[in-house]
């Protein structure tokens, strides 16, 4: 009778035939601030969603995919405040029963997140801090980075300039510490690929704020008189992650030259105005969704839960452990509108991914360059590779 | 002898536009918005036709009179008139279609609308839309088997096959492939389904009873790195025997042997080639080479490269017409 009833049951289940899987329930965290960083230009100015915008346009897609396997996906978000502790705020996500968590902090933030939770085998992304140091000396074996490190954006942008044959390159750095790291990736990437940094520069932030009443007059007398007189070069890279100078210097240099790095041509993960490879259904799908343009933080964090819908998938579960060892594996690869497959560098948990070259209304290049070759992935002419890595996963 | 010259323009122009059964192939041109028509017997590219905005997926209708062709950013299929060699209609197709198949009696369209997870099914005769269904996310390559029943859409998002009861339009199964399936393929018998995945770089063997994937194509090309062979187009001989599959940036062909799945040569053609299509008799396989602006031909038989015709811009679909 029992025999009976279970093939039965059994005829049930393969007559539904697409719900035949068992039901999985992925519930992913999301943690970031609660107030965006200033920028010099407006438009540059972040939406209050950006980033889980990105997120949310993935939970639709993994849901599509979702209801022909029984697999069902949530996003829970938490915004902090300054003063609010990331360790706790992961705590209490891993707590409800979330192991996955999409993270949108700076780096010490985020390992504090994510060593509060690593004993409860919680799974972190990065999708918003791009210091190499969290893949190199201060690496987790549980954090997955999406975004790019400083590294990769620098050597995504050397190559096309090295490519471009514009050489000799007039470094202007900003006084901030993440100004210093950029200007630090910038060299690396001249001395890889044979370009010259003719000379330095420095631009003190004296404070101040970035919009102001009496508007531009100063600063198309300052920009010419600060870029005077430097030695010969082909065009200015500027390192100013802080928003402070790099937008106000093209068109204003005292040489007519290009500009690139935080202004003028600059490295990204992504571009609203990338069309390439699929990509226009991306941002249809996006701007449909959030009457917005799609960000770089945003395309990090769409990638991160693709990632996971991808793993659930894939190996029919939502065990953070079991998912995590898929995507580290041979067998993971993800489309996401880069013209390649997407994966993972098993030594760091960093994403593998082509650097786009964006003027803020067109890409204008897509690195890694023709003829920067690499014996396993010409992904990996871009960043610090598996021989000079300094980490070390748990 | 002047005499002579009207009447031999004359010839030439019978020649031309008579129903001589010279073959035509249309091309799609992605780039330059036009479809260029070549005669297979001259291999030269006879005219240039004006569409809407980026034509890709391009038939001919079951009855070889008209040719449709998919103007994505138009969001409309257009209709080639094959006789006068111009447009004249439009489909209501949803929007932004890519690609699409007649079913057997050339009567149901069904279109794959990337835009918003549907494939789009249309009455030819009509002309209008008379349902949908909800599949994954970027519905792409579509096929139907030889026996009518299943309709076949891959949603390159997703990463699945969906198989579609063509009775009652519902989803019967979906089977998981690799990364960016964006063509399906049956053999002619019906006893496989052969679904190319771009970025993944493979092709899945499916067996369509069992909804499995039983086997799977990989490539391996000497000096070329993994990410650049992505493979687009299929084309299965009639006996099932050889297949060709386009393997897209790695401006290749690759030669699988239709039984053992293995494959037993790679073909250099242009850049970035995209999708394939057959002369009725077999002799030939015409491929779009789309970076390159041209469309090479495949002597199948010798399986050799025997010539290349330039195009409009960024060459994508192909058909021609079948008897």
């Amino acid at each position: 009778m029992i025999r009976a009833l279970v093939g039965a049951i059994g005829f049930a289940l393969l007559a539904t035939g697409a719900l035949a899987d068992d039901p999985v329930e992925v519930g992913i965290g999301y943690l970031h601030r609660a107030k965006a960083r200033p920028t010099l230009s407006l438009v540059e100015v972040p939406a209050d969603n950006d980033g889980v915008a990105g997120a949310r346009l993935a939970i639709e897609d993994n849901n599509t995919t979702g209801k022909f396997l029984n697999q069902h996906f949530t996003l829970d978000e938490k915004r902090l405040k300054d003063d609010d502790d990331p360790a706790a705020a992961a705590g209490e996500l891993a707590g409800r029963g979330i192991g996955l968590i999409l993270v949108d902090l700076p780096a010490d933030a985020l390992l504090k997140a994510a060593d509060a939770v690593r004993d409860r085998g919680t799974v972190l992304f990065d999708v918003g801090a791009i210091d190499d140091r969290l893949r190199e000396e201060d690496c987790r074996g549980n954090v997955v980075h999406t975004a790019p490190t400083r590294s990769m954006l620098a050597d995504g942008l050397a190559q096309y300039l090295v490519w471009k044959q514009w050489k000799r390159w007039l470094l202007v750095v900003g006084s901030h510490p993440e100004d210093k790291l950029y200007a630090d990736a910038i060299r690396r990437a001249a001395k890889r690929f044979g370009a010259k940094i003719v000379e330095e520069r420095v631009f003190e932030d004296t404070g101040g704020a970035r919009r102001t009443d009496s508007g531009v007059t100063q600063i198309q007398r300052q920009m010419p008189v600060f870029t005077q007189q430097a030695a010969a070069y082909d065009v200015l890279v500027a390192a100013d992650e802080s928003e402070v100078f790099a937008s106000y210097l093209p068109y204003r240099t005292w040489d007519p030259r290009p500009v690139a790095g935080s202004a003028g041509l600059m490295p990204t993960s992504w571009d609203p105005a990338h069309d390439q490879w699929g990509a226009i259904q991306m941002q249809n799908r996006f701007v449909k969704l959030n009457s917005r343009r799609m960000t770089a933080i945003d395309m990090q964090a769409w990638t991160a839960v693709r990632m996971i819908g991808e793993a659930a998938a894939r190996v029919k579960s939502g065990a953070p452990k079991a998912m995590l060892d898929f995507l580290k594996g041979p067998d993971f690869s993800l489309a996401a509108f880069k013209g390649q497959r997407l994966t993972l560098r098993d030594w760091n948990l960093q994403l593998r991914q082509p650097i786009l070259l964006a003027d803020g209304r067109m890409v204008v290049s897509v690195s890694p360059q023709e003829g920067f070759l690499h014996q396993v992935s010409e992904l990996d002419t871009l960043g610090v590779d598996r021989p000079e890595t300094k980490c070390k996963l748990h | 002898m002047w005499r002579h010259a009207p009447l031999a323009a004359l010839t030439v122009w019978m020649l031309a536009v008579s129903p001589a059964r010279a073959v035509t192939a249309y091309v799609s041109n992605e780039k330059s918005n036009t479809v260029s028509v070549i005669d297979t017997d001259t291999w030269t590219v006879t005219r240039t036709i004006k569409v809407g905005q980026r034509p890709r997926g391009i038939e001919f209708t079951r009855d070889g009179k008209f040719v449709m062709v998919a103007v994505g950013d138009d969001d409309t299929i257009q209709v080639i008139d094959a006789a006068s060699q111009q447009v004249v209609d439009t489909l209501p197709s949803g929007p932004d279609p890519e690609l699409f198949v007649q079913d057997a009696t050339g009567k149901i369209l069904y279109v794959a609308n990337e835009n918003d997870n549907t494939v789009t099914i249309i009455d030819l005769d009509k002309r209008a839309r008379i349902g949908d269904v909800q599949v994954g996310v970027e519905p792409e390559g579509m096929a139907i088997s030889p026996d009518g029943k299943i309709l076949i859409n891959t949603s390159e998002t997703t990463n699945m096959a969906h198989f579609i009861d063509t009775a009652t339009r519902q989803i019967v199964a979906n089977v998981l492939v690799d990364s960016r399936p964006r063509f399906a393929e049956f053999k002619r018998d019906g006893s496989e389904l052969w679904v190319s995945s771009e970025i993944a770089g493979t092709v899945s063997i499916i067996d369509p009873a069992q909804h499995a994937v039983t086997g799977k194509i990989t490539f391996d090309i000497p000096g070329m790195r993994r990410e650049a062979i992505q493979p687009v187009g299929i084309g299965l001989t009639r006996d099932g025997k050889t297949a060709f599959i386009a393997l897209g940036p790695a401006n290749r062909i690759a030669i699988v042997d239709g039984t053992s799945h293995q494959v037993t040569k790679y073909l250099l053609v242009g850049q970035r080639v995209w999708h394939m299509a057959f002369t009725p008799d077999e002799k030939y396989l015409l491929v779009t080479n789309g970076v390159s602006n041209d469309v090479s031909i495949i002597d199948v038989a010798a399986q050799k490269v025997i010539k290349t015709i330039q195009v409009g811009e960024l060459p994508w679909g192909i058909t021609i017409a079948q008897p």
